[in-house]
């Protein structure tokens, strides 16, 4: 079975969010990049199909030069090959139609992206992709098996889950439950020394246009003082919430 | 031309998030001198939406689409946005329409934007406000295409009655073989617990409750006020309590109009989902946790004492209010 991981690279969860350039690009100074948590999951439930089952697990990206050690994490932490589509990602679309020319090419039978980015929280790449390919899609999916040809999967739908059988090839997005927060591994030395030989294959664009373009950022207002309600007096806190709020 | 918007039926009943989006879709109607045209599968009565702004309702009565299965969803969607020349998709943003809406706006070759809490600004161009950096920023995107899909976020833009004479016209997509790849084979969901998704309120308990069976807490807090139940990162991973209830920047998103934190400390990555959320209350006994930053109200104690207090109290409070 041959996996392709997408990875997105994403300001760490605890990144302070500003912008420069008038408010038009995100400021990049002194933030922490990260392998996106989703694509963090899928990337340790390929590795598990390596070890139990012999798949070989390559992984991608849609980024500049400065996504590379974020790649580079992903090949310590045990992929075989890196795949670097030399542009700026700027929409799902465009991100989209770039991995699926991979994913198409590298004839892969299994493609795990993640539910979402967690810095434009676009929520499309995957369904995209697998539309383009005419693939099956499983979203927000929190438990994979395969088996030959076969795929059962588990999603997350509003109030509780869904069982769900395909064939492959087939495009996931994924989430924590793939596996669980204990399974991640944080790469080792050894891992860190073999990924800098590992191939990491820089690929030219095929440039498709984009459909949207995020044109200026703002920040939400900032938020008044709590008011606080003694413990003593909870009938304060009902009558704020019924008359002040008017959420009860 | 006219707005499609996607309305979302459970058990034939309209959810609430489908008023919602069909009010909006009303609004940049009346903006662009346009009608709304709503698609409904397998609703027990379609007329209703004619309360909220639509039109025309394209009704879809299929056993085949009994259970959801998004490619065929999106299959029927694309049609229906194709014969009627509809140009703007409006979706909610349920776990089902997230599902679905990328599959469509590659069908329609269109531009999606998810999370949009706002209408659009159609004087020149098309330009939506989302939220980005899971509700750190806010960003104001360009549609470019000449289709445009907008999934708007939850209770951001409200329900809205705009009562309309309604025509219902039954709608018979074709479902390719093709669109049936991925089969359902089971259904798991709690039928008397309201879901995050759909809940007015969510009462969330953290590490604070220190184990799984004080757990009765909060589900009593949350019954009184037909609440549903949510919990902090490591709750779930602990396996406290399931994977579904984990909320926050890696977890669900909740936009509610009251969110209570019960022994929660408030993380950023754990603030930074459940920002959107109109009203927060935190309970809490350390007077330093930054949850206190970002509630509108607190109460510092401990939970134990506060919350059995608390719904006790809710209850007098519902009895005298009913
Ligand atoms: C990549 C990444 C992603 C993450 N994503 C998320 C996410 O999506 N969601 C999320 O929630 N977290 C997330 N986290 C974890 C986050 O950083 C915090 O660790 C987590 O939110 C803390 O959970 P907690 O508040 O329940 O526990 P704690 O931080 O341990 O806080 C417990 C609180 O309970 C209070 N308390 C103790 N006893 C009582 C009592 N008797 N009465 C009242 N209060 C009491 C304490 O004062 C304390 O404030 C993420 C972390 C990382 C690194
Ligand atoms: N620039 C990118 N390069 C590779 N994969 C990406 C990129 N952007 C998004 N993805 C994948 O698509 C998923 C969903 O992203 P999004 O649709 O942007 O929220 C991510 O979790 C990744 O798996």
């Amino acid at each position: 079975m041959k996996i392709l991981v997408c990875i997105s690279h994403v300001p760490d969860t605890t990144s302070k969010i500003n912008f420069t350039e008038g408010d038009t690009k995100f400021d990049t100074n002194g933030v922490q990049f990260i392998i996106n948590p989703n694509d963090e999951f899928g990337l340790t439930r390929a590795m598990w199909f390596k070890e139990k089952q012999g798949a070989s697990v390559d992984v991608a990206t849609v980024g500049l030069k400065d996504t590379e050690p974020t790649i580079r994490k992903a090949l310590a932490i045990g992929a075989d090959n890196a795949i670097r589509i030399d542009t700026a990602p700027l929409d799902g679309y465009q991100v989209a139609t770039e991995l699926a020319k991979v994913a198409k090419e590298g004839e892969y039978d299994l493609i795990i992206a993640g539910r979402e980015s967690i810095d434009y929280n676009g929520g499309m790449v995957p369904g995209m992709m697998a539309k383009m390919l005419g693939y099956g899609f499983i979203n927000t999916c929190v438990s994979l098996e395969i088996d030959g040809n076969t795929a059962t999967a588990i999603r997350e739908i509003d109030g509780g889950k869904e069982t769900l059988k395909t064939n492959l090839p087939l495009v996931i997005g994924g989430q924590k439950g793939l596996v669980e927060e204990s399974d991640l591994k944080i790469p080792n030395m050894r891992g860190i020394m073999m990924a800098r030989k590992k191939p990491l294959n820089v690929v030219e664009a095929v440039g498709d246009k984009v459909s949207t373009e995020a044109k200026k950022f703002s920040k939400p207002a900032p938020k008044g003082e709590v008011k606080l309600v003694d413990a003593e007096n909870i009938d304060e806190l009902i009558d704020l919430l019924h008359n002040e709020a008017k959420a009860i | 031309m006219s707005i499609l918007v996607y309305t979302e039926t459970e058990n034939g009943k309209f959810k609430k998030a489908s008023f919602e989006v069909a009010s909006y879709a009303k609004a940049i109607a009346d903006k662009t001198d346009s009608k709304v045209t709503a698609i409904a599968v397998n609703a027990d009565d379609p007329s209703e939406l004619g309360k909220y702004g639509v039109s025309k309702v394209l009704h879809v009565n299929n056993e085949e689409l009994a259970k959801f299965n998004a490619d065929s969803y999106a299959a029927v969607l694309t049609e229906a946005a194709k014969q009627e020349l509809c140009n703007t998709i409006v979706l909610s943003q349920s776990a089902n329409a997230k599902y679905l809406a990328p599959l469509l706006a590659v069908n329609l070759e269109a531009g999606y934007a998810s999370n949009v809490v706002d209408l659009p600004i159609t004087e020149n161009g098309f330009m939506v406000k989302r939220t980005a950096f899971t509700n750190k920023a806010f960003n104001e995107t360009e549609i470019t295409t000449d289709t445009k899909i907008i999934g708007l976020s939850t209770n951001s833009f409200g329900v809205h009655e705009n009562s309309l004479e309604v025509e219902i016209s039954n709608f018979e997509p074709t479902i390719s073989e093709e669109s049936k790849k991925v089969t359902v084979e089971s259904v798991d969901k709690n039928k008397d617990k309201v879901s995050i998704a759909d809940a007015e309120v969510v009462v969330s308990g953290g590490r604070g409750l220190k184990g799984p069976e004080n757990w009765h807490l909060v589900e009593n807090l949350a019954d009184t006020l037909n609440a549903a139940t949510a919990c902090s990162k490591p709750v779930s991973d602990m396996g406290w309590r399931p994977h579904g209830e984990h909320v926050g920047q890696t977890g669900k998103p909740v936009a509610t109009n009251l969110y209570i934190a019960i022994g929660i400390s408030g993380a950023i990555q754990h603030l930074a989902g459940i920002n959107a959320s109109k009203t927060k209350v935190v309970i809490n006994n350390d007077p330093e946790a930054p949850f206190f930053k970002a509630a509108d109200y607190g109460i510092v104690g401990d939970a134990f004492e506060v919350v059995p207090k608390l719904t006790e109290k809710l209850k007098e409070f519902k009895a005298n209010n009913a």
